[in-house]
Parts: structure tokens; sequence; C-alpha cells
């Protein structure tokens, strides 16, 4: 029997974590959540998710911190990361790109961007 | 809108287009015509057709048939059709190109609406050794999204349809809220304002002719007349791009280069294979 895939999403908004596990519940993922940067990396070292949506300005531990340590975890290569911010400068968006997120998504976003860039690094 | 009225924004866009519209849309052509309503200062739709069918005004006429056939599209729509361009379809018409000697690689997209597909192929001619030997036309019925197109301007929704993060910081810069794509992907593309019914010659002949979810809506002779125009334009060993959903098939010069709706032009009549047998037709129509 084929598993299911799971994505993290990574939000310090409870509101915006309900949309997005909404979301990429429809695109056939188990949706699991953590509210900063610290939750993410104490759920990845449990068990690494297929996919991981993550916000970049968050209390705690930011979204680039948790992608630098993520990337240094046994196995933290393995997840697809997305980045979904509001962060919509260019050169901000490059250095999130840089830090190996696969796909940058910018805040407001719906449904169909999510599957967009989810088709787009073969998630999907 | 009252089936009247739909039936009579049907005959105008079959007449002026060659254009079938279903009758399940007429929800989306009333907020299409409710713009234009509102540029006309008429109180909504049925009062824009009411002053239509008065005074038969072509420029009129015109705004409402654009307005109708106003296409949704998106960057690099059909993402496998796109990468098999990407890959071999481009740089095999390149070096083709190069061989030829005039070094010119010619593309039309017929049916652009705001662009993303013209844009799309000038991404990936940038991946090309020499991108500046790539010349886009690009055709639409449409002056609005001509001009929309021609700015380059796209919404931060737009961009985010189909465009990968890493495309988009290549070729695009960041103005206010919104993404402009830069002056070399703008440069390589000719924006033309032409109904694909009328005389296609004067584009010139192509490598490569996109022609996608446009034959599908057009009426049967409408679609034969435009097919064979786009034909008749291009090159020998010229590959045209259908909707890879549609049915149209393509003349006997010919041949489809997998299941996505590209066709590679045969370059002599000696490749031309024997006549298919009479059980299967030689054409078949959307």
């Amino acid at each position: 029997m084929k598993s299911v895939r799971t994505c993290l999403v990574v939000d310090d908004s409870r509101v915006m974590r309900k949309v997005a596990i909404r979301i990429v519940e429809q695109l056939d993922f188990d949706g699991i959540e953590a509210g900063d940067g610290l939750e993410a990396l104490t759920y990845c070292r449990a068990a690494m998710p297929d996919a991981i949506l993550l916000d970049w300005s968050m209390p705690v531990m930011d979204g680039i911190e948790f992608l630098r340590q993520l990337r240094a975890e046994p196995n933290g290569a393995k997840p697809v990361v997305v980045f979904c911010s509001a962060e919509s400068r260019p050169e901000r968006i490059r250095l999130a790109i840089d830090h190996g997120a696969a796909e940058y998504i910018m805040k407001p976003f719906d449904g169909d961007i999510i599957a967009s860039k989810f088709e787009a690094v073969g998630l999907i | 809108m009252t089936p009247a009225d739909l039936e009579f924004v049907a005959e105008l866009v079959r007449r002026h287009a060659g254009v079938v519209i279903r009758a399940d849309k007429a929800f989306f052509i009333e907020t299409r015509l409710g713009p234009v309503a509102r540029r006309e200062k008429v109180p909504g739709v049925p009062a824009l057709l009411e002053q239509l069918r008065r005074v038969p005004d072509p420029v009129l006429t015109r705004q409402v048939v654009e307005a109708t056939l106003m296409q949704e599209t998106s960057f690099f729509r059909d993402r496998a059709v796109f990468e098999q361009i990407g890959k071999t379809v481009l740089p095999e018409l390149a070096a083709a190109a190069a061989a030829r000697g005039d070094g010119r690689l010619r593309v039309l997209s017929a049916g652009c609406a705001t662009g993303q597909e013209a844009y799309s192929i000038a991404m990936q001619a940038t991946d090309l050794a020499a991108p500046a030997a790539v010349e886009i036309v690009a055709v639409d019925f449409g002056s609005y999204p001509l001009e929309k197109a021609r700015t380059g301007l796209f919404t931060h929704f737009e961009v985010q349809r189909g465009l990968p993060i890493r495309r988009l910081l290549a070729h695009f810069d960041k103005i206010d809220e919104n993404w402009r794509a830069r002056a070399d992907l703008r440069q390589m593309i000719q924006w033309v304002e032409l109904n694909l019914l009328d005389d296609l010659t004067r584009l010139g002949t192509f490598d490569l002719i996109l022609c996608r979810n446009v034959l599908g809506s057009l009426t049967p002779q409408a679609h034969d007349r435009v097919l064979a125009a786009l034909e008749a334009a291009c090159r020998p060993d010229a590959v045209m791009v259908v909707g890879a959903l549609e049915t149209s098939t393509l003349s006997a010069a010919f041949s489809p280069m997998g299941p996505r709706g590209l066709w590679r032009r045969r370059t002599s009549l000696a490749d031309t294979p024997a006549p298919a047998p009479a059980s299967a037709p030689a054409r078949t129509q959307a």
C-alpha cells in the first residue's frame, strides 16, 4: 500500500496554517502544522515530511534559520521546501532560494498557486 | 442576459471571429461585457446590447467580440509541452536555422492573448547559444490584451501561475506590486493585432508555430481555414503546436512528435508516407 505523503505547514498565523492545510490536503498530502521554526525542527527530527510549506518571519526561529538547521540534520535534504511568505523583494527571494528552497510563493496566494508551484517542483 | 441576448452576441462572435460560443458560457459573457458597458456608460449589459442592435457601430461591435473572446492563459501552460519545446524543439530549430545561413529562428504565437505564451518562449530562447537570433511574432484579435502584453507587466497572481521562481528572478523586475519582463524579452517579441481569419501571409514564414486552445473553439469552416493558413506559413521542418487536448489533425505534410499536440512538417514530399487507408479520415475536425 502506498503510504500517504506528509506536508508540514510552518507559519505563526493559525488562520494561515488552516488555509494552507486545507489546500495541501486537497492535493492528497497529510497536512501537519508547526507555529515556528523550532517546533518544525522538532517535528522533522522525529519524522521527516515529504514537503514543507515555510513562512519566513516567525517568532523563536525564522524560516531561513530553520532551513539552515534542517539541511544539517541527518536525512534533512529529503523534504522539498517551498517558501510561503509576504516577503516579495527579489533579493530576499533569492536568499531563500540560495538556502535550498525549491520554490517560493508570495503571499497572498490561492489554491491554484500552491498547486502550480507543487507541480513545478514535482510534488504532484 | 436573455437567450436572445446570448444568441445575438454568439452570432457577432461567429461572424467576426469564426468562434463558436457554447450556451453554457452565458455567465462568462455577461461578466466580460460588464466592463465594456461601464466604458460606454450604459446601465448594464442588456442595455449595451440593445444599443448595439439599434446602431451596429463597428467599433463597439469589435469591443464586444474582443471582450467575449478574452482568453485565460498562464506562463508555461501545459508544462510537459514546454519541456519538450525547451529541451529538444528549440535547440534543434536553432541549430537548423544557424546551419541554414540566415540564422533567424522565427516563432509565431497565434492567439497570444495577454502574452504569457510568447514570453515563455522568449525565456526559453535565452537558454540558447544565440538568443538574439530568435524573433517572436505574437498575434491576437484583441487590442486590449495586446496592449497589456506589450507592457510586459504582470500581476502578483499572474507571475505565480506556471512561472518558476528562478525564471521570475532571472527575467522580471519588480515594479511596485507588479512584475515586468525585462527589455531583452520584450525586444524579442513583435505584437500584431490581427484576426486569424484575415490574410496571414504578411506575417511571413515560421520555424515554430504555436496555436493552442484556439482551433477547438472555431466553426468547422474557420477551423479549416486557419489551420490551412498556419500550415502554409510553416517553413520546411517547422514545428506546429496545437493544444494538447485538441483534436485537430494536420495534413499529411506533418507528422506527430509524440502525444502532446506537437507536429513536424516533413522536409520534402519524398518523406510523405503513402496516403492513409480509406477507413481512416485524413483529417478529423474539432
